[in-house]
């Protein structure tokens, strides 16, 4: 497999006092209270964004960059679309080296930003063919581009709409049909779904995974753990500008603390039960909420029938049992001792 | 021996072709044409907000004052020239810095375009070359406006209409790379503050409204205007359309417009890498 995406010791200093006027990622503004309140000074005004991160993105993969407000998620995705100039290190896209040869590198890219930036002086259907031409799509070739996209996105009756018109879900999708009508092969995507409701959400997913069967490369920030979850190949924990753990979702899963959790719901209290519980061999862990309990097993399903035995030793019933994966959300606490809020 | 037919395109689908670089004009040409168009669809707000000051301007000082006797008829030799320099740099630096203000500060729209895949510099340049083609726009639409108002001025010649474009061309070249540079520089909030700190004193000191030779009753001020850049458009003006007038010789207006396009265009472009790359 070829690496679309590559980067050694890639580094990003800001310089402290320029947070009003240079913002770190134009376009991909600082999250509140992002970098500047967490990233760790560097004594002399200065802050560390991004701290030797070295990744490598195989073609057609679809990757996740997962990690807390000011971890670093933006930067990275801001100099990998050659819009933030690194400080150190170096990072290639597609084989072209990001700050030497940006034009290439933006010929192969598409961008959706983390707040859509439609051109609001334009109509949607004009915000797609100037964006094909500002990358050499002919007019012709462009409007029938987007017109096909404009429908696989489910906004084609929008096309002479202009851009006050749509909901936030529907400027989300015309900044996805922007990012593709130039055909490139990778596509980024900085927190795609923030400020999206439930279904448009659910609805970008799909577009997403559509996206991603078609072969192309797709690099995500989230700080959704089950966006990350349900969509990536593989993810990078990131946090203070460090990567914390890489792998796939499944193997980072697997790495999460207390194994398997498997719930109870009795018909009653369930503190004498887990009492019992607790006693039991392969358990880690038990915890108690009225009726529900919760043990974590490294081996998951095989401690059921011992459970249903504890509580019904102390007179209870098992109303419902369920089984909870190892998450990445167990994963990223025990990594960074925060939640991803 | 077949002919390739285009693969068809699929949407969302990745492109099985390697993509050919494209030509730079070409893109230069399309960031253009969004310019324009956008200028179009506004150009009944643009013509307002670049014209009806020095149109006002005009109504007052070149046909009320004069008719009531309070100037001298040959004054409005002295204020055309003026009035088409305020017309055509402020147009151009508006047209330039106020978008540039709102993109950079808040909309973020100008994202799309500096993803394009040419330097970003290009991008600058095709902004500041968009400036100079409205500031064009407006100095025609207020020439012959102007002339009807204050019926026929002394002096005004159109014999040196290459000289006359000349001047233009520079005066344009120089204020659009200066709304590039403010553009960049200037955050949404201080909008305002640039019309009245910048703008204000740079036109009521830029000679637009006397004639420059005439501050040599006061030589302080004779000097101290020279490092207004409108001096040299409104004086290169009068040496072009008015002659007869007594004005800066046209070969220092013309040298000081070429020497401030070069700085304000290095200024600007650099301002604006610097802004568009984190």
């Amino acid at each position: 497999m070829t690496a679309a995406i590559s980067t050694t010791a890639l580094r990003k200093v800001y310089k402290a006092p320029s947070q009003k006027r240079g913002q770190p990622a134009p376009g991909q503004s600082p999250p509140p209270g992002g970098y500047h309140a967490l990233a760790a000074p560097n004594g002399g005004g200065e802050i560390v964004a991004l701290e030797g991160l070295d990744l490598e993105i195989a073609e057609g993969e679809f990757f996740g960059l997962l990690g807390p407000n000011g971890a670093g998620k933006s930067t990275t995705i801001g100099i990998l679309t050659t819009r933030v100039r690194p400080t150190g290190g170096r990072a290639f896209v597609d084989g072209e080296n990001v700050v030497e040869n940006a034009a290439a590198v933006r010929q192969r890219i598409g961008v959706v930003p983390q707040r859509p930036n439609p051109d609001r002086s334009l109509d949607v259907l004009e915000n797609l063919v100037f964006h094909a031409a500002y990358f050499g799509v002919p007019k012709g070739e462009a409007t029938r581009r987007a017109g096909l996209l404009l429908r696989k996105l489910g906004i084609e009756d929008k096309a002479r709409a202009k851009i006050d018109e749509l909901s936030g879900g529907q400027q989300q999708r015309l900044m996805i049909a922007r990012a593709l009508i130039h055909e490139p092969s990778v596509l980024f995507l900085d927190e795609p779904t923030v400020g999206l409701d439930p279904q448009a959400r659910l609805g970008l997913w799909d577009i997403l995974r559509e996206l991603h069967d078609a072969g192309r490369t797709i690099v995500m920030t989230t700080h959704y753990m089950e966006e990350a979850d349900q969509l990536c190949d593989r993810v990078a924990i990131v946090d203070r500008g460090k990567l914390l753990a890489l792998d796939t979702t499944a193997r980072l899963k697997a790495r999460a603390p207390g194994g398997t959790l498997v719930l109870l719901t009795l018909d009653g209290d369930a503190a004498a039960a887990a009492d019992v519980a607790r006693a039991l061999p392969g358990i880690d862990r038990v915890e108690v909420e009225e009726a529900t309990l919760r043990a974590f097993a490294s081996r998951g399903g095989e401690v059921i029938p011992a459970l249903i035995k504890a509580a019904e030793s102390v007179g209870r019933t098992v109303k419902d049992i369920g089984l909870r994966e190892p998450s990445l959300e167990t994963l990223f606490i025990s990594l960074t001792g925060r939640t991803l809020g | 021996m077949t002919t390739a037919a285009p693969p068809a395109y699929v949407p969302g689908a990745l492109p099985n072709v390697r993509r050919h670089r494209v030509s730079r004009s070409r893109v230069f040409l399309a960031l253009l044409q969004r310019d324009l168009r956008v200028a179009r669809k506004e150009l009944p707000f643009f013509l307002i907000r670049t014209s009806l000051q020095p149109l006002l301007f005009i109504i007052v000082f070149g046909y009320l004052l004069p008719k009531m006797g309070f100037m001298a008829g040959s004054y409005t030799s002295a204020l055309l020239p003026g009035i088409l320099a305020v017309s055509l740099t402020f147009s151009s630096v508006q047209s330039v810095a106020l978008p540039l203000v709102q993109d950079f500060g808040w909309t973020k729209e100008i994202e799309d375009r500096l993803l394009a895949p040419v330097p970003t510099r290009l991008i600058a340049a095709e902004k500041i070359v968009a400036g100079v083609i409205q500031g064009f726009i407006a100095a025609a639409f207020v020439m012959p406006i102007a002339r009807l108002i204050m019926g026929p001025i002394a002096g005004l010649s159109l014999s040196n209409v290459p000289l006359v474009l000349l001047v233009v061309l520079l005066g344009a070249t120089a204020f659009s790379s200066l709304g590039l540079l403010l553009g960049t520089a200037i955050e949404p909030q201080q909008i305002g503050l640039m019309f009245s700190v910048i703008i204000a004193p740079m036109i009521f000191f830029g000679c637009a409204y006397y004639p420059w030779a005439g501050l040599s009753t006061v030589p302080v001020m004779k000097y101290a205007v020279l490092v207004n850049p409108l001096v040299y458009v409104a004086e290169g003006l009068r040496a072009a359309l008015t002659p007869s007038i007594t004005h800066m010789p046209m070969i220092a207006s013309t040298a000081a417009l070429v020497f401030l396009s070069i700085l304000f265009w290095t200024l600007g472009i650099r301002a604006f890498e610097k802004r568009a790359i984190g």
